[in-house]
C-alpha cells in the first residue's frame, strides 16, 4: 500500500488529511462516527481567549453544492478548552492543532502564551481570516502588513509550529502568503470561507443573521484550487490546502497542485466519516496508479 | 450504531406533501427516544448538500418511522425515494422529550401543528405505556394537512383538531382551541411541536397557568450532532442566557428556558 505519510518540515503527518476548523468541533464530537486515531491531524474550532457568544441565528444557508455559514466563532474560550477538552483530546494519537482567534493582535497572543504551558498542542493555526466577525469581512488576513505583524508577533511568543490560515477575499492572494512567509508562518492553510451574501427574495431580507455569511463546500473548490496552486509556487514553506473537498480524488487535485497536507471541512458535516473516507480513497488511487509515496505527487500540475 | 447508510424503507404512505416511511434500522430501533431526530440524505451528489433533520415518527421491532413534509428541494427528492430503496441516516440525535415522574392515571396534552405533528404520536405511545391520559391537539391550515387524525384516534388517543379555514374540527388556530379547553383545567404536562409562533403562544399559555410544557425546536442544522453551531436559540439556564444548540442541548427545551424573542 501506497505511503500516506505529509512531510510538513516541522511535522510528520501520519496521512496528508486534517480536519478543517469550525466543521469538527473539538474533534471529540466525532469520536462516535470515526478513529479520530486515523486522522493526520485535527485543527479544533477556532478559540479566543474567553467564551465566544457568537452571532444571532439564523447562522447557516444552503446553496448550490454550497453553505454559507455565519456563525461568528461561537466557542468556549481557552480555560475551558484546557480543562475540559484537551485532556480527552490527548488520549488520541493524531497531531492537534489549535485555531487561534483573536479580538485584536493582543488577544492572539494571550491565547498563545495560554496554551503554551499545555501538552497535546502540535501547534497553532492562526485564524486571521473569518469573515463573520468584524463588519464587512474585515480580518488581517485581508492586509498584507497586517498579516504579517500579527504572525510575526505570534512567532516571537511561541517555539511550536504556526500555520496562517489565509483568505481568499483578496486581490492577491499570493501577496498576503508571501507576508505571512515574512512573518515566519511555518506553513499556511487555504481558503478560509469566501464572503458570500444570500437573499430572502419574498421578504427582501438576507437569510443570515449576521447579513454576509462564508460561503465553504464543493462551490468553492476550483477557486481554492486556483489559490493553492498559485501560493504553492510562489511560497517556500508548505501550504495546506482545502476547500470543498468531498473525497479522495478532491483531496489529490489539491496536492497535484501544490498542498502538501489538506483539510477537509463542510465534508464533515453531511458525513462525520467523510475524512477517513477520504484518507482510503486517496490510498486506493495511488495503488491503482503505481504511486508509491503521495507526496510523491505534490505540485505536479503540469501547466 | 449512529450512521446507518443503508437502512431500507419497507412501508410509504404519502397524502399530498406529506409523506411517512418505515424505514429497517435495528441499532436506531433499539435505542431511540420520543422527541429525537435523524439527519438523512435527501439524494446522491452535493446539490442539496446538507441533511435535512426529520423527526422519528414512531417506532417497533427493528423499525422507525419519519413523517415528513415537502418544503424545498430536498424533501421533493426524499419524497420520491420508493420501498425497497434506502435512507442514508444519522441518529437517533438530540435528547428527546424528559418523560421522568408518575404518568399512571395523569393528563398529558401533546399540540402539534403541520409537520409539527412528527414526533407526538412516538411520544403519545410512550406516554401511553407509562398510563398517561393521551389528548392530542392538532392544528393545520385546512383539512388537508391533518392527515393523521385518524392514525392518532385508532392508537387510543382522544384526538381534537382545527383547521383555519374549518374544513376540519375547531375554526381558527390550535392555540385558541387549547386556550378554551385550559378553561376546562389543566393537563399535568404539555408536550409541543409544530412552527415558532405556535410553540410560542403554547408556552406563553402553560407559563401563564404554571403548567409544564415541554417544546421541541426546529431550525437549519448543518450537521444535527453539535459541530457547526449553526442552530442556536437563546436558551436561559443557571448560567444566564446563552445561544444554545437545538440539535445537541434540545430539540426539547422547557417552555421556561426559550426566549422568543431573540431571532
Amino acid at each position: 500500500m501506497a505511503d500516506l505519510s505529509a512531510d510538513l518540515g516541522f511535522l510528520r503527518l501520519r496521512n496528508p488529511v486534517l480536519t478543517a476548523s469550525g466543521t469538527f468541533g473539538y474533534g471529540l464530537e466525532f469520536a462516535p462516527y470515526l478513529d479520530l486515531n486515523r486522522l493526520g491531524g485535527i485543527v479544533v474550532k477556532g478559540l479566543y481567549y474567553g467564551p465566544r457568544e457568537g452571532n444571532p441565528p439564523p447562522r447557516l444557508v444552503e446553496t448550490a453544492s454550497g453553505l454559507i455559514n455565519a456563525i461568528g466563532l461561537q466557542g468556549v474560550g481557552v480555560e475551558h478548552f484546557a480543562a475540559d477538552v484537551l485532556p480527552e483530546l490527548r488520549k488520541y494519537d493524531t497531531a492537534v492543532f489549535v485555531n487561534v482567534c483573536g479580538a485584536d493582535n493582543e488577544e492572539y497572543l494571550r491565547v498563545i502564551d495560554f496554551l503554551e504551558g499545555q501538552d497535546g498542542i502540535a501547534g497553532y493555526e492562526l485564524n486571521i481570516s473569518c469573515p463573520n466577525v468584524k463588519q464587512n469581512g474585515a480580518c488581517p488576513a485581508l492586509f498584507p502588513e497586517a498579516t504579517r505583524l500579527i504572525v510575526a508577533a505570534a512567532r516571537a511568543r511561541s517555539r511550536r509550529p504556526l500555520i496562517a490560515k489565509l483568505s481568499p477575499n483578496v486581490t492577491s492572494i499570493v501577496d498576503i502568503a508571501r507576508a505571512a512567509e515574512d512573518g515566519g508562518a511555518d506553513a499556511l492553510s487555504l481558503i478560509n470561507t469566501i464572503l458570500a451574501l444570500a437573499v430572502d427574495l419574498e421578504t427582501r431580507r438576507p437569510k443570515l443573521g449576521n447579513i454576509f455569511g462564508g460561503l465553504s463546500g464543493p462551490a468553492v473548490k476550483p477557486i481554492a484550487l486556483r489559490m493553492t496552486y498559485q501560493v504553492a509556487k510562489a511560497v517556500h514553506i508548505p501550504v495546506i490546502g482545502m476547500g470543498g473537498i468531498m473525497n479522495g480524488a478532491d483531496a489529490l487535485e489539491f496536492m497535484v497542485s501544490g498542498a502538501r497536507a489538506v483539510q477537509v471541512g463542510t465534508a464533515n458535516f453531511v458525513e462525520p466519516g467523510a475524512a477517513l473516507r477520504i484518507v482510503e480513497e486517496m490510498a486506493a488511487w495511488c495503488d491503482a496508479h503505481g504511486v508509491a509515496r503521495v507526496s510523491d505527487i505534490v505540485g505536479t500540475l503540469q501547466a | 450504531m449512529p450512521h446507518d447508510p443503508r437502512a431500507r424503507i419497507i412501508r410509504r404512505q404519502s397524502w399530498g406533501d406529506f409523506h411517512l416511511f418505515r424505514f429497517e434500522s435495528p441499532a436506531l430501533a433499539a435505542s431511540a427516544k420520543p422527541g429525537q431526530f435523524v439527519m438523512v440524505r435527501t439524494a446522491e451528489g452535493t446539490d442539496p448538500l446538507l441533511r435535512r433533520p426529520i423527526s422519528l415518527h414512531d417506532g417497533g421491532d427493528g423499525w422507525m418511522e419519519i413523517f415528513f413534509r415537502v418544503a424545498g428541494r430536498g424533501t421533493a427528492l426524499l419524497a420520491e425515494r420508493k420501498e425497497g430503496q434506502t435512507l442514508d441516516l444519522i441518529g437517533p440525535l438530540g435528547g428527546g422529550y424528559q418523560l421522568d415522574g408518575e404518568w399512571s392515571g395523569r393528563k398529558a396534552w401533546l399540540v402539534g401543528g403541520g409537520r409539527g405533528i412528527a414526533p407526538l404520536y412516538f411520544l403519545g405511545r410512550a406516554l401511553q405505556v407509562r398510563g398517561a391520559r393521551v389528548r392530542v391537539f392538532y392544528g393545520g391550515k385546512t383539512r388537508a394537512e391533518i392527515p393523521l387524525a385518524g392514525k392518532f384516534r385508532d392508537a387510543g388517543f382522544d384526538v381534537a383538531c382545527s383547521t383555519d379555514d374549518g374544513s376540519l374540527g375547531y375554526r381558527g388556530f390550535v392555540t385558541a382551541l387549547l386556550e378554551k379547553e385550559l378553561a376546562a383545567g389543566p393537563p399535568a404536562g404539555l408536550f409541543v411541536c409544530g412552527p415558532d409562533p405556535m410553540m410560542e403562544r403554547t408556552a406563553r399559555l402553560a407559563q401563564a397557568r404554571n403548567i409544564p410544557a415541554q417544546i421541541s425546536l426546529e431550525a437549519i442544522m448543518g450537521c444535527g450532532f453539535g459541530a457547526c453551531w449553526g442552530c442556536v436559540k437563546r436558551i436561559k439556564r443557571q448560567d444566564g442566557g446563552k445561544w444554545r444548540k437545538i440539535c445537541e442541548d434540545g430539540p426539547v427545551f422547557a417552555a421556561d428556558e426559550i426566549i422568543w424573542d431573540e431571532a
